[in-house]
């Protein structure tokens, strides 16, 4: 199989091309609130004054499911493509805000509110010549340091 | 305008389209027959009504029912507030009635889905193509979320969750005009697909089909009329304040914003000049059985963490000190969006009679209270009550 080049589902979303990503969310100057992703608005008070802030890319599990069944359209995975159930949660990055996002991991017993999680991509589906990717948050197990290494 | 007792708004009928699924039937043609049934329960024709709100989200416009009903010219709003459409239809019809414009009103609310889980195009929900393309827009995975970190919070079980929706199931199964009508036991419901963790397939709401209608008049007019009038003592909705968790939402706030529910209830008690300690019996937005014991005390009905003793005892069964879901809730009759809020207020009116028949519950109850919730963030109440 060729290896496609990856590309975000979205631009803005998270830094890239970068060795390890980021969220771009956008911090107020106002009321210090952040939000993801980057708004030119605050929507806390309604300032103007806001700026782009990137968004830590350590946290804490603080809420998460699965999707187990095939979600209908506008869901994107192409139809022939074969649909594995994936894990969603929302990640709170101390001090910043809680995250949606996808999760690297699908089975319900190696997930817990609280457990580290470290952002990551991941791929979705082909895009004409390319792998489109997102965002994504892995949970970081104790004494495995494999993606430390990677 | 200050209300004085002369203000106060009653419902002097009501009627249901059983909850369902009904091929060949038109989502209008349902809520015609809600009306009737209405008019009829009032002892009233549809000739005398002055003032008419309807409601649907996805079954056109509510107003092509006086095509059959007759063409009396009666002023006629159309709504579509998702799961607040049925209170939204009640706030014009009782704001008419307050301001002296009609004396008796029709409200109606009806919907006919498609099966299977709700979907929409992401931009009219004011969502991102990218967010619902990579499969997050949707609401089971939210709701499942809620609950379950609402769980590692207050210490709810996953046996809670079986037992509100068994609930829903055996209340259902007194109810006629009720899509799921066939009781099932907490271990089926725990043991049935698992849909979004912690939620199973039994433990959802699904969409169907049903319509719901009422007559409301003013005090007076319901006096002259001489019916048992229950008076709707308050309707209040509110939408998401910053920092609420809700649906499709990208980032949530530290802040932990209570969700709209709260603030609504909190209106709606205030309005009727009542708290949650007089409310009887309560019909609580249940789209999974999560939302239920959420709902208790988003309202105000109990404290966080204390519904977990409270459903265990079966406090909130038809025999209990509060009964919850009485009609067997939205998982029981399955969610036609725009009559949600009214089949709630129908429940509610029915029990105030002491006309539920078999799920009936006991030591004739004075206050009843409702509440919806639905995306994209959005809450209704409403307090009724004898006196």
């Amino acid at each position: 199989m060729t290896i496609l080049p990856q590309r975000p589902i979205e631009p803005g979303l998270f830094t890239w091309p970068a060795d390890q990503p980021q969220l771009i969310g956008s911090r107020c100057a106002g009321c210090a609130e952040i939000v993801f992703p980057a708004r030119t608005t605050c929507p806390r008070c309604m300032g103007m004054d806001v700026e782009q802030h990137l968004l830590a890319t350590r946290g804490t599990l603080w809420t998460w499911t699965i999707q187990g069944f095939r979600p209908k359209p506008p869901f994107g995975l192409p139809e022939q493509q074969h649909f594995e159930p994936f894990g969603v949660g929302y990640i709170e990055l101390a001090g910043q805000t809680r995250v949606e996002a996808r999760l690297t991991e699908s089975d319900s017993a190696r997930l817990a509110i609280g457990m580290p999680m470290e952002l990551t991509t991941v791929p979705l589906w082909r895009d004409g010549d390319h792998e489109l990717i997102t965002y994504a948050f892995q949970p970081i197990y104790e004494g495995d340091d494999s993606h430390a290494a990677q | 305008m200050p209300r004085s007792d002369g203000d106060r708004v009653a419902i002097i009928g009501i009627g249901i389209y059983p909850h369902g699924r009904h091929p060949g039937v038109s989502a209008a043609t349902m809520g015609i027959d809600a009306i009737r049934k209405a008019l009829a329960d009032a002892g009233v024709t549809w000739g005398e009504i002055e003032f008419a709100a309807g409601g649907s989200m996805v079954s056109g416009m509510p107003d092509s029912v006086v095509g059959d009903l007759g063409l009396t010219g009666v002023p006629f709003i159309n709504v579509r507030n998702a799961c607040a459409t049925g209170a939204s239809t009640l706030l014009a019809a009782s704001t008419a009635l307050r301001a002296g414009d009609a004396e008796l009103a029709v409200v109606v609310g009806y919907d006919k889905h498609e099966r299977g889980a709700f979907s929409a195009p992401p931009e009219l929900l004011g969502v991102a193509d990218w967010y619902a393309a990579q499969g997050l827009m949707l609401t089971p995975q939210f709701f499942a979320m809620k609950i379950q970190r609402y769980m590692h919070d207050y210490g709810i079980s996953a046996s809670t969750l079986a037992k509100v929706a068994a609930k829903a199931y055996r209340n259902g199964a007194l109810n006629p005009t009720a899509f799921r009508r066939t009781p099932m036991s907490e271990r089926h419901i725990a043991s049935s697909a698992m849909i979004t963790p912690p939620l199973t397939q039994y433990m959802y709401c699904s969409p169907d089909e049903g319509a719901v209608a009422a007559v409301l008049a003013t005090e007076r007019k319901a006096a002259e009329l001489g019916v048992e009038p229950i008076y709707l003592r308050s309707v209040a909705l509110r939408t998401r304040s910053y920092g609420s968790l809700e649906v499709f939402g990208t980032s949530v706030s530290l802040a932990d914003t209570p969700p709209p529910t709260t603030p609504a209830a909190e209106a709606a008690f205030a309005q009727a000049g009542l708290t949650p300690t007089d409310v009887d019996i309560a019909q609580l937005s249940d789209g999974e059985a999560g939302a239920e014991v959420m709902g208790m005390a988003e309202t105000g009905l109990c404290a966080h963490g204390a519904q977990e003793e409270l459903i265990q005892q079966g406090q909130t069964e038809l025999d209990g000190s509060l009964p919850v879901n009485t009609d067997g809730g939205l998982i029981a009759n399955g969610e036609p969006v725009g009559a949600n809020g009214l089949r709630q207020v129908h429940e509610t009116v029915l029990q105030l009679r002491g006309q539920a028949g078999q799920r009936q519950v006991p030591n004739d109850p004075q206050v009843g209270f409702t509440q919806v919730y639905g995306a994209p963030g959005v809450a209704a109440c409403t307090v009724l009550a004898k006196s």
